[in-house]
């Protein structure tokens, strides 16, 4: 395949195209190889080929074509500084790194540059607090709110209680992974569980020593906290030791086809929580199938259409289009800029219908942005995994998080952050 | 016609032993040293310090100190990326707990941090050598991003494990932080790199250098002749770990910004720089630059050529680079072990005799 790539590309070389002069940059910061391309290459093809769509389709949004910058980043943070410097040059309109090492990184730069981050369902939890993080944006759920309703969902599988259960978590020893423990430290004092911490190093390929703990000491649940390759070989460790598929949960960054394809029948009962239906049959996959992919458009192989992660990152290429919708609505130009859709994403409102209306109906749940809530509402779904017919079946409606006790967390993070960077916080 | 050095006469010790005695190269020197202070900081942007000028002069620190080890010590070390993290959390932890001390002070002293860690793990250097010298480093690489991790002290208990670099200022102008201009960041890192190039060139010519290259070159006979192994295996040791923890001060507080341990400072950092002298040349502390410019430049022309020229997949591209490295390597160990400072000496050597070769 890569080497019918590399003639088509041999051909197109020689006859470079004209390039097409568009104002609505919006750099994607991918990656398709490293121990992450298995995540990265669904998303980021979702990424660019709900703008392709919006291109082929509308003209753009609001009648300015979009221009994607794509830019390789191996999830590696070096390449991600420079991938950031190189495009926003090019009047960057909004960033989604899809990396919470580089979000970390892009954060300041952002802040200082003025343009707006989206971190959707990654990155620094408490950007959801906007009165400190003006330019960081975290809908329509973060982190800890993945952990609040994982715990919600287990109090309900145990009649409302999980006195004296022990929950184990296996994580991604980085910042992405260690997010949800200080909520889950809260949450075990609050309903009296047992939390054990298990690190996995990147890229997570050698498990054997923490499966052998979890198979010594029989937690009643474990949550993982994985991306990459770290999902597939944690899921098969689980199989090896016989531990019940049932009582595992991935966050919804391990909850993907090829996490579980591996594993075979093994992984079968497999759980995760997802904070976008799945489902194949949406309208705008038919609409992206035939005005980007039969036009020979399609970003990557084309392969990923549909799959969760796809969908999930047509969600994101979704919410930034809406914003940036918004952006023109407020400012009255087409021709907006990074400030004004920061704007326009404090100001979005997504509802049922609109959803319907794109072609996505229940991809995502209805909420709204403002400036003291950049996070969202925080809802997740936990889907179950069927091998045989090799599709994730949703278990639940969206959950709610608890935010009785992620609230006060943001709050205090974001406070300090503010005190550590002499922000004032504050709305206008 | 280049490089002469007829008519060039040395009258005096000093001048015949200087680090260029050829009047041309001198000229060559200044004048690069000229266009670096004077002209880039004046044209130079974001895009350029952040994707090339400042990685290119950090890892010029660090492959310096890792040439210093290998290269002229002959003690093969795959610990450095550990090494980095040493001179990143040292920074990090004094630039927190002393806020008001000037950044290059603290620089210094996490390289000098990083220079006490370096020598307790170059202790097994005495016993073993070679391959097994390089697991035992490789211990210490492991040991000390375990270590960064596992204790929260080190990154102030924050939740993610993170360290961000506060905001601190040299003179007046911003130089870490987000709000640090691109010539102040490139204009420190120079200042840093044109030292420790010095020092190091002295250091490596002078009677500390030659006990190095002793113990290198066959180490029993430089015992017979009176190098002590001890010191000189552990000071080398240790000055390669001081330029190195600099160069992880400075890839942390300057570059960087906020670094992750395990992302930043793993085992594929130690190779990266061991990848710099072998391609760059070992022994050579031209070399060290030589090879921290190619694997920093080559990325980055590859993506510049591939995605921005000819439009090729990211992902292709991305790949080509793992091949080109891959394949650089091979070549270099085969074909000119001495890496690109043995081409830049035979350069000088023919363009001595052009346009008159014998």
């Amino acid at each position: 395949m890569k080497m019918n790539k590399l003639a088509a590309m041999a051909v197109t070389a020689t006859m470079v195209a004209a390039p097409v002069m568009a104002d609505l940059v919006i750099p994607d910061l991918s990656y398709r190889t490293g121990a992450y391309a298995a995540g990265g290459t669904p998303v980021s093809d979702g990424y660019q080929d709900y703008f392709n769509l919006l291109n082929a389709r509308d003209g753009g949004i609001g009648g300015e074509a979009v221009r994607i910058l794509e830019c390789e980043t191996g999830y590696s943070t070096e390449k991600g500084v420079e991938c950031y410097e190189a495009t926003k040059g090019e009047g960057a309109l909004i960033y989604q790194p899809l990396s919470t090492g580089i979000t970390y990184q892009l954060i300041p730069k952002a802040m200082a540059d003025g343009i707006p981050i989206h971190t959707m369902g990654y990155g620094r939890t408490s950007a959801a607090d906007g009165s400190v993080f003006p330019w960081v944006f975290n809908y329509p759920a973060n982190y800890w709110d993945a952990a609040s309703v994982i715990v919600n969902y287990l109090l309900d599988e145990n009649g409302g209680s999980l006195d004296g259960k022990t929950l184990a978590l296996v994580y991604h020893n980085s910042a992405y992974g260690k997010e949800p423990i200080r909520t889950l430290e809260a949450l075990s004092e609050m309903h009296g569980f047992e939390l054990t911490t298990l690190a996995v190093d990147h890229p997570g390929q050698e498990q054997k020593s923490q499966w052998l703990q979890i198979r010594r000491e029989r937690p009643d649940y474990v949550m993982m906290w994985g991306w990459g390759v770290m999902n597939q070989v944690a899921i098969q460790e689980a199989a090896n030791i016989n531990f019940p598929m049932e009582n595992f949960i991935g966050n919804w960054w391990a909850g993907a086809e090829h996490d579980v394809m591996p594993a075979g029948a093994a992984a079968n009962g497999y759980k995760s929580l997802n904070m976008n239906r799945v489902s194949k049959d949406l309208p705008v996959l038919a609409e992206i199938k035939s005005a980007v992919h039969d036009a020979g458009n399609a970003a990557g192989d084309g392969s990923n259409i549909g799959s969760v992660l796809y969908i999930r990152g047509m969600y994101a290429a979704m919410l930034a289009a809406e914003a940036i919708g918004k952006a023109q609505e407020i400012h009255g130009v087409a021709d907006v800029t990074s400030v004004m859709v920061r704007d326009g994403m404090e100001a979005l409102e997504i509802t049922d219908a609109r959803m319907e209306e794109l072609g996505m109906a229940g991809v995502g749940p209805a909420f709204s942005v403002s400036c003291e809530n950049h996070g969202g509402p925080g809802l997740g779904i936990v889907q179950q995994w069927n091998a045989s017919t090799e599709t994730w079946v949703a278990l639940t409606d969206f959950i709610a998080p608890d935010d009785s006790v992620t609230l006060p967390l943001i709050v205090e993070d974001a406070a300090a952050y503010a005190a550590e960077n002499n922000i004032t916080p504050g709305c206008n | 016609m280049f490089y002469r050095e007829a008519g060039d006469f040395k009258t005096s010790y000093k001048s015949d032993s200087q680090t260029f005695p050829i009047a041309f190269d001198r000229y060559r020197y200044s004048a690069v040293m000229a266009f670096a202070y004077c002209v880039i900081p004046f044209i130079i942007n974001d895009y350029w310090a952040s994707a090339i000028l400042l990685p290119f002069l950090i890892y010029s620190i660090a492959a310096i100190g890792l040439n210093i080890l290998v290269g002229y010590c002959g003690q093969v070390s795959l610990g450095s990326g550990g090494f980095m993290a040493v001179g990143a959390f040292a920074c990090y932890k004094l630039m927190t707990a002393f806020p008001d001390v000037s950044i290059i002070i603290h620089v210094i002293l996490a390289g000098g941090i990083t220079a006490v860690v370096g020598a307790a793990f170059g202790l097994p250097s005495l016993r073993i050598k070679g391959f097994y010298l390089a697991v035992a480093t490789l211990a210490a690489q492991f040991f000390l991003v375990w270590l960064f991790n596992k204790v929260s002290w080190f990154y102030n208990y924050s939740a993610s494990g993170q360290i961000n670099a506060p905001e601190r200022f040299v003179g007046g102008y911003a130089v870490t932080g987000p709000n640090a201009d691109a010539w102040a960041k490139y204009l420190v890192c120079l200042v840093f790199v044109t030292v420790c190039a010095l020092i190091s060139r002295n250091l490596t010519r002078g009677t500390i250098g030659r006990s190095w290259m002793a113990i290198r070159d066959m180490d029993i006979a430089a015992e017979i002749i009176g190098v002590n192994p001890l010191k000189a295996k552990l000071t080398a040791f240790a000055v390669s770990s001081f330029f190195i923890g600099i160069s992880g001060a400075l890839f942390f507080a300057v570059y960087l910004g906020a670094v992750e341990v395990g992302e930043a400072f793993g085992i594929q950092k130690s190779f990266l720089l061991l990848f710099m002298i072998i391609i760059g040349g070992l022994g050579s502390i031209f070399g060290s630059f030589a090879g921290a410019g190619l694997l920093v430049v080559l990325p980055v022309a590859l993506k510049v050529v591939g995605v921005d020229f000819l439009g090729w997949p990211t992902d292709l591209v991305a790949h080509l680079q793992l091949v080109v490295v891959g394949a650089l390597i091979m070549f270099f160990l085969v074909k000119e072990p001495h890496g690109l400072a043995q081409y830049w000496r035979l350069a000088k050597e023919k363009l001595r005799l052009w346009p008159f070769p014998h």
